[in-house]
């Protein structure tokens, strides 16, 4: 069961407004799949490790080797909001 | 086209006709690049006369809209991304260009590839070819829908539960999901990063075959890439048979199956043992937590990759006076609602207090659901399966309920937990007219017995190449 805080909460972490609407649509929808989600606890794994990769044991390591980046104007061309070399944001503090 | 009765130009333009004479009621495409595709193709056509055979030379394709390619925007079917040019290619679609691939456009899909129906694309969905009442699936569904319809002779699409299995199979076109690692993502658009894998769509296996020699191969620009020999996939098919044994997954045939997909997948387990094929019956006993796990992995995925949607480097920004708040007015109004519900649960799984409960439990179900399928492939070479519990429903029939939606993906999503590759089929049709497909899956790194599999079964169920009439 999650209340509609824990939902308010959430969305706050993820950045996300909520309407008044949307916020008790979504704590219901929420809620369904969060009690079929439920159905893991039935499993004992106690002993099992998690996976974080399904098909390679080994970590990917390549050599420290300097390498061109995107040009400064590639970058920059999707900026909302950007002078000759920086993108703008609005005010931070 | 070698034997110089057909041009690329004139392949490219028959498929640029079709989708103007079609695409209205389709909507398989988000672009259409009409003027880059009719210069490669000339520039095929000069490249063949010169003795040039690349392996897709002068081949028109589709490109899933959530792969990189400099010339097309990159909308991933999103508002948050309807004017993104990404700055270089993806590695797939470098491979296409190599061998003399066309692209034609990018296609419609699911929000950032969060849905089973491509319902949820900001930009209009598109319809099933056989029915345009029905959805086509998703989140693949524009590519699944081009081929289907002869707008492309082949797609990209990716696959993070069954995204493109399950349009292939709903549209009668066959699709596969490489092993994961085989095929590189440099450029893929992330959803969920231990999951997605890229594939192709095409017309028949021996497409499939020719489309996966292409884009397969080690790539140091994503270090999930495997750097194994690629097999010779194309050669492969034509073995037969009777070497091989096909393992049925008892839980497969349990629950909530429709009775025209069980006689469809029954009937290509029949064709398979005729071919030669020895059939063994085989548990997966962990298979019923795969839906729960996979949308708690997925979802956490998804809520970390998306975090990058602020409204600063690229993308929709929405106006604001402090950054805070255009964070947040910039993801409200960019993002659609099932993309919002999945990082919600996604941060939610992830959240302090329920990481335990919720992603570390899901990761560890994972664990146990590899197991069972290393046990079964103990005793079969590939598992056959449906690819959907049902054909394709309704447009609109499960937009309300996230649930119902989600339960669509039960056969499918269980081969991205365990990174295995798998292919979608098709095997027949429902009373109704609308396609039902086979699901093949096979042990890790082996598409060449996969493939093998499907081409037999191709052989049998003569479907290869069936054209709707639209």
């Amino acid at each position: 069961m999650i209340s509609r805080q824990e939902v308010e909460h959430v969305a706050h972490l993820a950045r996300l407004h909520l309407s008044a609407d949307e916020l008790v649509r979504i704590t219901e929808q929420l809620t369904t799949i969060l009690a079929y989600a439920d159905t893991l606890a039935a499993v004992d794994t106690d002993k099992v490790a998690p996976t974080t990769h399904a098909a390679a044991s080994t970590t990917a390591f390549r050599d420290d080797i300097i390498r061109a980046s995107l040009p400064l104007e590639t970058a920059l061309a999707n900026a909302p909001a950007r002078d000759e070399q920086n993108f703008i944001v609005p005010r931070v503090i | 086209m070698a034997r110089g009765q057909l041009s690329a130009v004139e392949l490219t333009r028959s498929c640029l006709d079709r989708i103007d004479t079609f695409d209205s009621r389709l909507h398989s495409f988000i672009t259409v690049d009409e003027e880059g595709a009719m210069a490669a193709a000339a520039a095929a056509d000069t490249k063949r006369d010169l003795g040039d055979e690349g392996k897709l030379l002068g081949i028109p394709l589709s490109i899933k809209d959530l792969i990189c390619t400099e010339a097309m925007a990159t909308t991933c079917g999103s508002k948050m991304l309807a004017n993104f040019i990404a700055p270089y290619d993806a590695a797939v679609v470098e491979n296409i260009r190599a061998a003399g691939g066309i692209m034609v456009g990018k296609t419609t899909m699911d929000e950032f590839a969060m849905g089973s129906s491509s319902e949820t694309c900001c930009f209009g969905a598109p319809a099933n070819p056989y029915n345009t009442d029905f959805v086509p699936g998703g989140s693949s569904g524009g590519s699944a829908v081009s081929v289907a319809a002869a707008e492309a002779l082949g797609s990209l699409g990716s696959d993070t539960g069954g995204s493109i299995r399950q349009p292939a199979a709903l549209c009668g076109v066959v699709g596969m999901k490489p092993t994961y690692g085989r095929v590189s993502r440099y450029g893929l658009v992330a959803f969920g990063s231990s999951l997605d894998q890229i594939g192709p769509i095409t017309r028949d296996v021996t497409d499939c075959a020719l489309m996966l020699a292409v884009v397969a191969g080690y790539d140091r620009r994503d270090s999930t890439s495997v750097n194994r020999p690629v097999e010779d996939y194309p050669a492969a098919l034509r073995k037969g048979m009777d070497t091989l044994r096909i393992g049925v997954p008892r839980e497969f045939f349990q629950e909530g199956i429709d009775l025209e997909v069980e006689g469809v997948v029954r009937g290509g387990i029949d064709m398979l043992s005729d071919a030669g094929a020895t059939v063994v019956e085989v548990t997966l006993p962990h298979i019923k937590y795969g839906v729960a796990a996979y949308y708690l992995i997925a979802s956490a995925e998804a809520s970390s990759n998306l975090a990058r949607y602020d409204g600063v480097a690229y993308g929709f920004r929405a106006p604001a006076d402090e950054l805070l708040a255009m964070y947040k007015d910039t993801r409200t109004q960019g993002f659609g609602e099932e993309v919002k519900r999945r990082i919600l649960i996604g941060t939610y799984a992830l959240s302090s207090g329920y990481y335990d409960a919720y992603y570390k439990k899901a990761s560890q179900i994972r664990t146990l659901i590899i197991e069972d399928f290393k046990a079964a492939f103990c005793d079969c070479d590939v598992l056959v399966s449906p690819v959907s519990p049902t054909p394709a429903w309704r447009i609109g029939a499960k937009t309300d309920d996230p649930l119902a939606m989600y339960l669509s993906d039960i056969f499918t999503l269980s081969t991205n937990l365990a990174g295995l590759p798998g292919i979608s089929v098709p095997g027949g049709f429902s009373g109704d007219g609308l396609p039902i497909g086979i699901q093949l899956q096979a042990p890790h790194f082996h598409e060449s017995v996969l493939l093998r599999a499907a081409y037999n079964l191709e052989l049998q169920t003569e479907l290869a190449n069936h054209l709707p009439s639209l």
